[in-house]
C-alpha cells in the first residue's frame, strides 16, 4: 500500500505545482501521400491525418480523467512537408491545417525542410510559402534545418532564413508577428520531438508513432524550496528524484496512449516546458538555486546543473527517452523570464549562452521590427554554430515586432505569452552573411 | 480488481464519510481501504475503492463523485491507483 504522504504528494504536485503531461503527440508518415500535383496530394494528406488522427483527443481526454493529470495539449508531427510536395506547397499547407482542426489538435508540426547540406528545388519552393502559409494558416507550425555537426551550417539557408522571418513578421504584423511563433530554425533538429513548434516526423520513424512530452518546473522549484542553503550535491540529488517522479507519469501515459491508439509507444521528452502561469516557471527555479534573476552571474552553471539532473532523473523513468529531453529557456512562455527580460538581467547575448548548456535555443524572443535580415541571419549563424561544434540541438525562434521597438512589448496570449523587445546588436555583418556557400562540418564530425 | 482513489478534501463537517460512501454503494464501488486526518485544518481522507463490478464508465462516476462534493462543500476525485503507483514504486 502506498504511504497517505506519497498520494498527497501527487496531488500536489497537479493540483498546486503546475505538473501536467505537456503534449502527447502523434507521428503521422506521410510520405505515401506524394501524388503527381499538390492537389492530390493535399486530398490524400487530409484523409490520412482524419483516419489515423481521429482518435487522438477523445483518448487524450479519458486518459486525463483517468488518471487526474492534465493532458495540455494533443498535438500532430508529420513528414517535413516538402518531401512531398512540389510546386504549389500552400494546398498541402491548407490541408494540413483544415485535417487538425477536424480531428481537434491545437497545433500540426512538420511543414518544413531538411537543408542542412543544401536544398531541392520543393525545399526552395516551399521555404518560399512559408510567410504566406504561416499568415493564412491557424494551427500549422514549421521549421527549418539549416546545420548539423554532420554537414556543417548551410549558410545560403541561413541567410535565407533572415528574409523568410522578416517577411513572416511583415505579413503577421497585425498579430504582434505570430507567424514567427510558428516557425523555428534548427541545427541537429531531432526526428521525435513531440513539442511545436519544431515537431515533425522524421524519416526514420514508423508509419504512425506516439510521443509524449512530460513537464513540471513549479514542482521541481517546489521541491528546491525544501533544500533552501543546503549544498549543489543536495540540490542535484532533489532535482532528478524529482524529474524521475515526474517522468514516470510521462512513461504511464506514452505507453497507454499507444496502446489505446493501437501504434507503437516512440518517446519521452523529459523536458522542462514553462508556461506563463505564475509557478511553472525554469527562470523561478534558477532563482530558488539563489541567483537574484535569471541572467544574474551563475545562470549558465545554474542551468547546466539542472539540464543534466532532469536528464539524469529522467532517463531511468523511461524506457525510451529521445525528442529535445532537458530545459526549456523561451522568453515570452516563462513568467520568470519575462521578468528578467523587462529588468534588463537578461540579454540574448547572456541567453546565447544558456543554450549551449540546455536542449533548445534562442525561443520565443521579441526583436526590435527594424532589425535587418542579416542581423538575423547572423543570429541564426551564431546558433546554430554552437549546436555544431556541441553536437546537440538549437534553435531559433525569434520575432521581429514590426512597427516596434526596445522598450515595447508584444503579447501572444495563451501559452505563446508576451514579451519585452529586447536589445538586438546592429553593427553590420553585411558582408559576412552574403558570402553564402557552407561552413564545413567540423573536425570531431569525422567519428567513423 | 481495477483500483481507484478517491480523494476528498475540504472543511471538516458531520457526514463527509457517510455521503461519499453512500454514493459509492450506489454505483456498486467496493471500498478497499480508508485513511482520514486533518492536515492544516483541512479535512483529507483517502479512499482506495474496486470499480470492477460498477456498471458507470470513469467518466460518470467522476462526475456524480463531484456533484456529491459539490454538495456538501468538499473537493472529491477519483483517480486511477496506475498514477501513484507509477510515481512512488518501481
Amino acid at each position: 500500500m502506498l504511504e497517505t504522504s506519497e498520494i498527497l504528494q501527487t496531488i500536489h504536485m497537479i493540483q498546486e505545482q503546475h505538473f501536467d503531461i505537456r503534449t502527447i503527440t502523434l507521428g503521422i508518415n506521410l510520405l505515401d501521400c506524394r501524388r503527381d500535383n499538390d492537389a492530390a496530394t493535399a486530398e490524400c494528406v487530409y484523409d490520412k491525418i482524419r483516419r489515423l488522427a481521429s482518435h487522438l483527443v477523445p483518448v487524450g481526454n479519458a486518459l486525463e480523467n483517468e488518471l487526474g493529470v492534465p493532458i495540455v495539449n494533443k498535438r500532430l508531427s508529420v513528414t517535413p512537408v516538402s518531401m512531398i510536395s512540389g510546386t504549389d506547397p500552400m494546398r498541402i499547407a491548407i490541408a494540413l491545417d483544415a485535417a487538425a482542426g477536424d480531428v481537434g489538435v491545437n497545433l500540426i508540426g512538420g511543414y518544413g525542410a531538411l537543408m542542412h547540406k543544401g536544398s531541392t528545388n520543393a525545399e526552395n519552393t516551399l521555404l518560399e510559402s512559408m510567410p504566406e502559409v504561416f499568415a493564412k494558416t491557424q494551427r500549422l507550425c514549421g521549421s527549418v534545418n539549416v546545420a548539423s555537426t554532420r554537414s556543417g551550417i548551410n549558410m545560403d539557408a541561413v541567410r535565407r532564413m533572415g528574409h523568410i522571418i522578416k517577411q513572416t513578421a511583415e505579413l503577421t504584423a497585425a498579430q504582434d508577428g505570430f507567424g514567427c511563433a510558428k516557425l523555428v530554425v534548427f541545427a541537429n533538429a531531432v526526428e521525435d520531438n513531440p513539442f511545436m513548434a519544431g515537431a515533425f516526423h522524421g524519416v526514420g520513424e514508423p508509419e504512425c508513432v506516439v510521443n509524449v512530452g512530460v513537464s513540471g518546473p513549479g514542482v521541481v522549484q517546489r521541491a528546491l524550496e525544501t533544500v533552501r542553503g543546503k549544498p549543489f550535491d543536495v540540490v542535484a540529488e532533489t532535482i532528478k528524484r524529482t524529474a524521475f517522479k515526474i517522468t514516470r507519469v510521462g512513461e504511464l501515459v506514452a505507453q497507454e496512449a499507444a496502446k489505446r491508439l493501437g501504434v507503437p509507444y516512440g518517446i519521452v521528452d523529459l523536458s522542462l516546458a514553462p508556461t506563463p502561469a505564475r509557478g511553472d516557471s525554469v527562470a523561478y527555479i534558477l532563482k530558488e538555486m539563489g541567483l537574484e534573476m535569471a541572467g544574474a552571474p551563475g545562470t549558465t552553471a545554474a542551468l547546466a546543473m539542472l539540464n543534466d539532473m532532469v536528464k539524469k532523473g529522467g532517463v531511468m523513468a523511461s524506457s525510451h527517452v529521445g525528442g529535445l529531453s532537458g530545459a526549456f529557456i523561451p522568453v515570452s512562455e516563462d513568467i520568470g523570464m519575462i521578468e528578467a527580460a523587462e529588468a534588463n538581467c537578461l540579454t540574448i547575448e547572456k541567453l546565447e549562452a544558456m543554450t549551449c548548456v540546455c536542449s533548445v535555443g534562442l525561443d520565443m524572443i521579441a526583436i526590435p521590427g527594424d532589425t535587418s535580415a542579416n542581423t538575423i541571419a547572423g543570429i541564426i549563424a551564431d546558433e546554430v554554430a554552437i549546436g555544431m561544434v556541441n553536437n546537440k540541438t538549437t534553435a531559433v525562434r525569434i520575432i521581429p515586432a514590426v512597427g516596434k521597438g526596445y522598450g515595447d512589448s508584444i503579447n501572444f496570449g495563451g501559452l505563446f505569452g508576451y514579451a519585452p523587445i529586447m536589445k538586438v546588436n546592429t553593427f553590420s555583418n553585411d558582408a559576412f552573411i552574403e558570402r553564402g556557400g557552407r561552413i564545413p562540418a567540423p573536425l570531431h564530425s569525422l567519428r567513423n | 480488481m481495477q483500483k481507484a482513489l478517491v480523494s476528498v478534501t475540504g472543511q471538516d463537517k458531520v457526514g463527509i464519510i457517510a455521503k461519499v460512501s453512500t454514493t459509492l454503494c450506489e454505483q456498486n464501488i467496493n471500498i478497499l481501504e480508508i485513511s482520514q486526518t486533518i492536515i492544516d485544518g483541512c479535512f483529507t481522507m483517502l479512499m482506495v475503492v474496486d470499480l470492477e463490478n460498477t456498471r458507470d464508465d470513469f467518466q460518470a462516476i467522476a462526475k456524480t463523485l463531484a456533484s456529491i462534493g459539490e454538495e456538501i462543500g468538499v473537493l472529491v476525485n477519483i483517480q486511477r491507483m496506475d498514477i501513484f503507483a507509477a510515481m512512488h514504486r518501481i
